[in-house]
Parts: C-alpha cells; sequence; structure tokens
C-alpha cells in the first residue's frame, strides 16, 4: 500500500492553500495559453518558465504550477478547434475534424462539454497511470548505467524525429543542430572553453531557455506577421451550455480505447500528445467503419482525439520523471523547467524528493477536477478570450518573453541570441524541419556527451562497452528501429489535413 | 527543391567548419578516453552527412511568402534587435510601446489600434510585471530619474 500513503502525502502537499492557489491559477492561466490559437503549450509554458524562476517559488510550488498550466493548455486547445476550426495548439488538430462540423450543426455547447468531459476522462486516466506506472520504471532506471543512459538518449533522438517529422534526414539534422549547440561553452571535465569563437558571452554555453522561449515564442510572431493574422476567423457562435448525458454515455467505451492508446503513445519517448490524439482517432474511425460518419461532427469523433490528446499530455510525464528523458516538446519543455530548479529527474527522484513527486501527482489529480470545473460551466469565459486580437496577442507575447529572458541574465546578449532562435525557428519551420529534436538536444547534449565519457573511461576505451547489457542492446534495436520503421509506415500514417469550408 | 538544397549546403558548411573548430579544442592532460573533441566531430559529421542528403534527395519547396513580406519580416528582426540594444540604457515603458507598436500594425495595418496596442501593452505589462509579480525593471532611463 505504497501507493497510498504516498498519495496521502502528496495530498497534504498538495492541500496547503499556497499550493492549491497556484494549481488553480495554473489551470486558468493554461486553458487561456491553450485556447488561443499562436499560443500552445509548448510555447505557453517555455515564456512562463522565466518568469516563474524570477518569481523566486521553491520547487514543489514551481512545478505543480507549470504542470496545472500544462495540462491546462491540453483542456484549451479544444475551444478554439471547436468554434472557429483553427487548433489552439497542435494536437487539438484532429479536435477540428469532427468538432467544428458538430459546432456548425449548431451543438457547439455539446461539443465543448463534451470534449471537456473527454479531456477530463484521459488526464484522469493518465494521472492514474502515472501513479502506478511511473514508480514501477523508476525501479528499472536504477540499473541504468551510462552506456543504458546513453542509448535512451539515442532512442529519444530517433523516434523523436520518425514520428514527428516527414523527413528522416531533417530531423538528424536538427538534433545535431541541437546536441552542437549544447557543447558550446565550458567542458564539464576538462574546464576549458569550447567552440566559443573566444566569444566571452558564450563561455557559459547557451541557456536552453533563450533558445526554447526564441524557437517556440519569437518565431510564432513571424508567422502571424507573414500571414498579417489572416487565420484568425470569425466562428460559430455559442448560445446554451448544457451537459449531454446521451452522448457522453453512448462514448464510454471510446474515452476507454482513446485513454488507453494516447497514454501509451505518450510514454513512448518522441511521441507525445500530437501523437496521442492522432492514433486514437485513427484508431476509432477505423472500428467504427464507414458507416461511423466520422468527419461530419459525431460525438465520437470528438471525444477520441480529446481522451486520447490528454491521455498522451499525462503519460509524457512518465519518461520525463523517472528518466529525464522528455517524450514530446512541451515535457522538453517541463524538463528545462526541472533543469532550471536544479532538480535531476531521474529514479533517484523519487527516493530523493518523495514530497516534490507526490506533491505534483496530488496536484494534477486536483488541476484535473479544476480543470473540469472551469471548462464545463465557465466555458464561455474562455470563449472570450477567443476573441483576443492576434494584434495585441502576439506583442503582447514578444514582449513577455523579452522581460522574460532579460530578468533571468540581465544580458542583452540573450535577448540577441533569442532574436537568432526566433529567425532560426522561422525557417526550420519554413522548411519542415522539427524544431522539437533542437531543442532536445540542447537539453539532453552535455548528459549525453557525460554518459559516453563516463562509459567510456568505466570500460576504458571499449566501444562495446556500449552493447553490454541487454537493456543497452535492446534500446539500440528500438532506436534503430524507431529511425527506419516510419520510412515504411509513412504511407499509412499521413497526417491529414484540416478541413476547409 | 532549391530552398532544400541551398539550407543543406550552409549547414554542410557549416557543419565542416564545426569540425574543424571542434580538431582545435584545448585538451587538459587530465583526460579521460574520449576526451572533449570525439563528441562534437561525431556530431558534426551526423550532421554533415543529414545536410548533404538534403541536397540530393530535397523535398517540395515551401511557399515562401512575397518579396514584400519578408521586407516586413527582415525589418520586424531590426526592431527586435534594437529593443534588445535599448531595454537597459533606455528604460522599460518606451522602447515596449515602440516595439509593440511596430509589431501590432505589421500584423495588422491599423496605425490606430498600433499605437493603442503599443502604449497598452508597454504600460500594462510595466504594472503587472513591477506590482503583481515584483520584477525589478527599471520605467524610464535612469538619467531621468533623480
Amino acid at each position: 500500500m505504497d501507493v497510498i500513503s504516498n498519495l496521502a502525502m502528496g495530498f497534504s502537499v498538495a492541500l496547503s492553500p499556497y499550493t492549491l492557489m497556484l494549481a488553480v491559477i495554473g489551470c486558468f492561466i493554461g486553458t487561456i495559453i491553450g485556447a488561443l490559437p499562436g499560443l500552445g503549450p509548448s510555447n505557453g509554458v517555455a515564456i512562463l518558465i522565466p518568469i516563474t524562476f524570477s518569481l523566486g517559488l521553491d520547487a514543489t510550488s514551481s512545478l505543480v504550477l507549470m504542470t496545472a498550466v500544462y495540462y491546462g493548455a491540453m483542456y484549451g486547445g479544444r475551444i478554439s478547434s471547436i468554434l472557429l476550426n483553427i487548433p489552439g495548439d497542435e494536437p487539438a488538430l484532429m479536435t477540428t475534424l469532427d468538432g467544428y462540423p458538430m459546432a456548425k450543426a449548431g451543438r457547439a455547447g455539446d461539443a465543448l462539454v463534451l470534449s471537456g468531459f473527454a479531456s477530463f476522462y484521459g488526464a484522469m486516466f493518465a494521472t492514474l497511470g502515472l501513479m502506478f506506472l511511473a514508480p514501477l520504471l523508476a525501479r528499472v532506471a536504477y540499473v541504468f548505467g551510462p552506456a543504458e543512459y546513453f542509448a535512451l538518449y539515442m532512442l529519444a533522438f530517433t523516434t523523436l524525429g520518425g514520428m514527428a517529422s516527414n523527413n528522416q534526414a531533417k530531423s538528424a539534422l536538427a538534433a545535431c543542430l541541437g546536441l552542437g549547440i549544447a557543447m558550446i561553452g565550458v567542458d564539464n571535465s576538462s574546464g576549458l572553453p569550447r567552440l566559443t569563437g573566444g566569444n566571452l558571452h558564450l563561455f557559459d554555453g547557451v541557456d536552453f531557455l533563450v533558445a526554447i522561449v526564441g524557437l517556440f515564442a519569437v518565431a510564432e510572431v513571424f508567422f502571424f506577421i507573414e500571414s498579417h493574422g489572416k487565420s484568425s476567423s470569425i466562428g460559430v457562435k455559442l448560445d446554451k451550455v448544457n451537459i449531454p448525458w446521451g452522448d457522453i454515455f453512448a462514448t464510454r467505451w471510446t474515452l476507454f480505447r482513446s485513454s488507453v492508446v494516447g497514454f501509451i503513445a505518450g510514454i513512448l519517448p518522441g511521441a507525445g500528445a500530437s501523437l496521442g490524439s492522432f492514433m486514437s482517432y485513427m484508431t476509432e474511425k477505423s472500428i467504427a467503419g464507414k458507416d461511423g460518419g466520422f468527419g461530419t461532427g459525431v460525438p465520437k469523433g470528438i471525444a477520441a482525439p480529446e481522451a486520447g490528446n490528454n491521455a498522451a499530455a499525462g503519460g509524457a510525464l512518465i519518461p520525463m520523471l523517472t528518466l529525464g528523458v522528455p517524450g514530446s516538446g512541451t515535457t522538453a519543455v517541463l524538463l528545462a523547467l526541472l533543469m532550471t530548479l536544479n532538480i535531476t529527474p531521474g529514479p533517484t527522484l523519487f527516493t530523493e524528493r518523495p514530497e516534490l513527486v507526490w506533491g505534483l501527482i496530488a496536484s494534477l489529480l486536483i488541476a484535473n477536477v479544476v480543470l473540469l470545473l472551469m471548462n464545463v460551466p465557465l466555458v464561455k469565459i474562455f470563449v472570450k478570450v477567443l476573441m483576443v486580437p492576434a494584434w495585441v496577442l502576439l506583442p503582447g507575447v514578444t514582449m513577455i518573453s523579452f522581460v522574460g529572458i532579460y530578468s533571468l541574465s540581465g544580458s542583452y546578449f540573450d535577448l540577441l541570441l533569442m532574436v537568432g532562435f526566433g529567425v532560426l525557428g522561422y525557417v526550420l519551420r519554413k522548411l519542415d524541419i522539427p524544431t522539437v529534436p533542437v531543442i532536445l538536444g540542447i537539453l539532453l547534449g552535455g548528459h549525453m556527451e557525460d554518459a559516453l565519457r563516463r562509459a567510456m573511461v568505466i570500460s576504458d576505451g571499449d566501444y562495446m562497452y556500449l552493447l553490454s547489457s541487454p537493456i543497452a542492446i535492446g534500446l539500440w534495436i528500438a532506436a534503430i528501429a524507431g529511425f527506419i520503421a516510419p520510412m515504411f509506415l509513412r504511407k499509412f500514417l499521413k497526417k491529414p489535413q484540416r478541413i476547409t469550408d | 527543391m532549391a530552398s532544400d538544397r541551398i539550407f543543406g549546403l550552409v549547414m554542410a558548411v557549416v557543419a565542416l567548419a564545426y569540425i574543424a573548430s571542434a580538431t582545435q579544442i584545448q585538451t587538459s592532460f587530465l583526460t579521460d578516453p574520449v576526451g572533449p573533441k570525439t563528441f562534437p566531430i561525431i556530431i558534426g559529421s551526423v550532421c554533415a552527412l543529414s545536410a548533404i542528403f538534403m541536397v540530393f534527395k530535397p523535398d517540395p519547396e515551401p511557399d515562401w511568402p512575397v518579396f514584400r513580406t519578408f521586407g516586413a519580416l527582415f525589418f520586424a528582426v531590426i526592431v527586435l534587435v534594437a529593443y534588445a540594444y535599448a531595454l537597459k540604457p533606455l528604460g522599460f515603458l518606451l522602447p515596449t510601446a515602440l516595439a509593440a507598436g511596430v509589431l501590432s500594425y505589421q500584423i495588422s495595418p491599423k496605425a490606430k489600434t498600433a499605437v493603442l496596442s503599443g502604449i497598452g501593452l508597454s504600460v500594462g505589462l510595466f504594472l503587472l510585471f513591477k506590482y503583481a509579480l515584483d520584477l525589478g525593471l527599471v520605467p524610464f532611463p535612469k538619467s531621468w530619474m533623480v
């Protein structure tokens, strides 16, 4: 009954008025971030990290706040998908397929409530899964040595590239770009500067927060300047909000199946919430068959991607917390938060900082209930948020990014670097090169090299040591398969395009 | 087609330069079997390989914006760079109002809304950061405050 006593301790942390307040604030901000097109979970969380950091919150509080934002953003993404046919964030893309047709048919309120409940179901499922699975995985992770970690990092990079991008070469390039940037600065073992070009500002290396905010938030502004904010269209009006009990009951198995599919997709390194919602939508679509009417606004088509999306969001926290290897772009950003707070994720986190882990899990359970309450009866407030025009929102986001980064270091050089990353992000996204591997590379580059070097110290330079244990061999095989398999599967896994009027 | 090829070529050159500078990394006498050079060289090599792959097997051309939009984007970058330099000497309010106003105008070219959102964001964010979140921001140039 370890879980129950741990959970009791977690709730004692989470139910302190201050932590509870942070969770509620996080849920509220998160839902807004998710709902606003142009602000998704990753860039929303990214611009908030420097600010939470300069607020001086302690580790548990900041983690509770940011994961509440993360969960909230996953809920909020559906609102603009349904009402405007614009996904509020990437995972909500699949919700537009049935959500918008249903809203156009005059059932906007039903669609919002049903998707809100589906989000709750998926997130609850995943949080419970996290509770039971994470400690088990943490126990397995204890036997991981440097060789296993090196293989695990390889796996994260190859699967991330394989699943999330359309071109292996481009994702490998992106990963190398990130890893290469991570090498800049003073070398950990020898204490000598590397690849700085003699620039004193670079001796400390490139701060990953600067890169994240630049790639995710500043790049977004350039896209809006390019499109002149034209994508903001007038959507469907929302009148009365009732609870569609019938639809919820009719989709009960869909909810369960989608949560399972999404949860598994979330745990896999590199898959994340977008793949979770995609896989669960596709599963339900093939179960329903041609007569299922998917794409015309059926309840199952709304429930499946939302449950899958939120289950994957919770599942993605498992590899991040137990192994320190994030499963998606947003969890990569959360990992950046942990690293900023000087917390090393991994198996030791569960034994050394149990109050943090279980406080977080308890907060997630609470946040979920709060989010259900916010997103069903109070959904109208968030619908109002959609009225914020792009010409206020995007300059605002940029200015917040600048202040956040500036308050961290007070150096104009970091701001310039951030603008540079913004330009890089624009070019990369234009060329269909994924930016998440870049972030992951910057975050994990140092650890990956350390793992390699420590492994070589242990084996005295014998490279076969990297394949010395069954776990390492398994991870290498999975890594290679994860890189190659999508080349053949791409035909079947083609992402459907957004429907237009 | 062409974009991928050009970008691939640029990245290949960057990767080679990266490898070249990695070979120049100083090694200390206290070194491990791998040393500080190996990992950067491996990364550079994989990067060069993928870049060359992009040159020979490019994806279809993305739809680039028209030339004028490029001008606008370039201008936005200049504004942001200037903002980065101005933030410390000129304080928060003035540069923020200008930069936010320009960006707002670039997203939606209406002078009135741009001015309003510039001033509104500058003052609003200042109040938020200074008083609600307690960040140490300087509102005006230091020389104005006695």
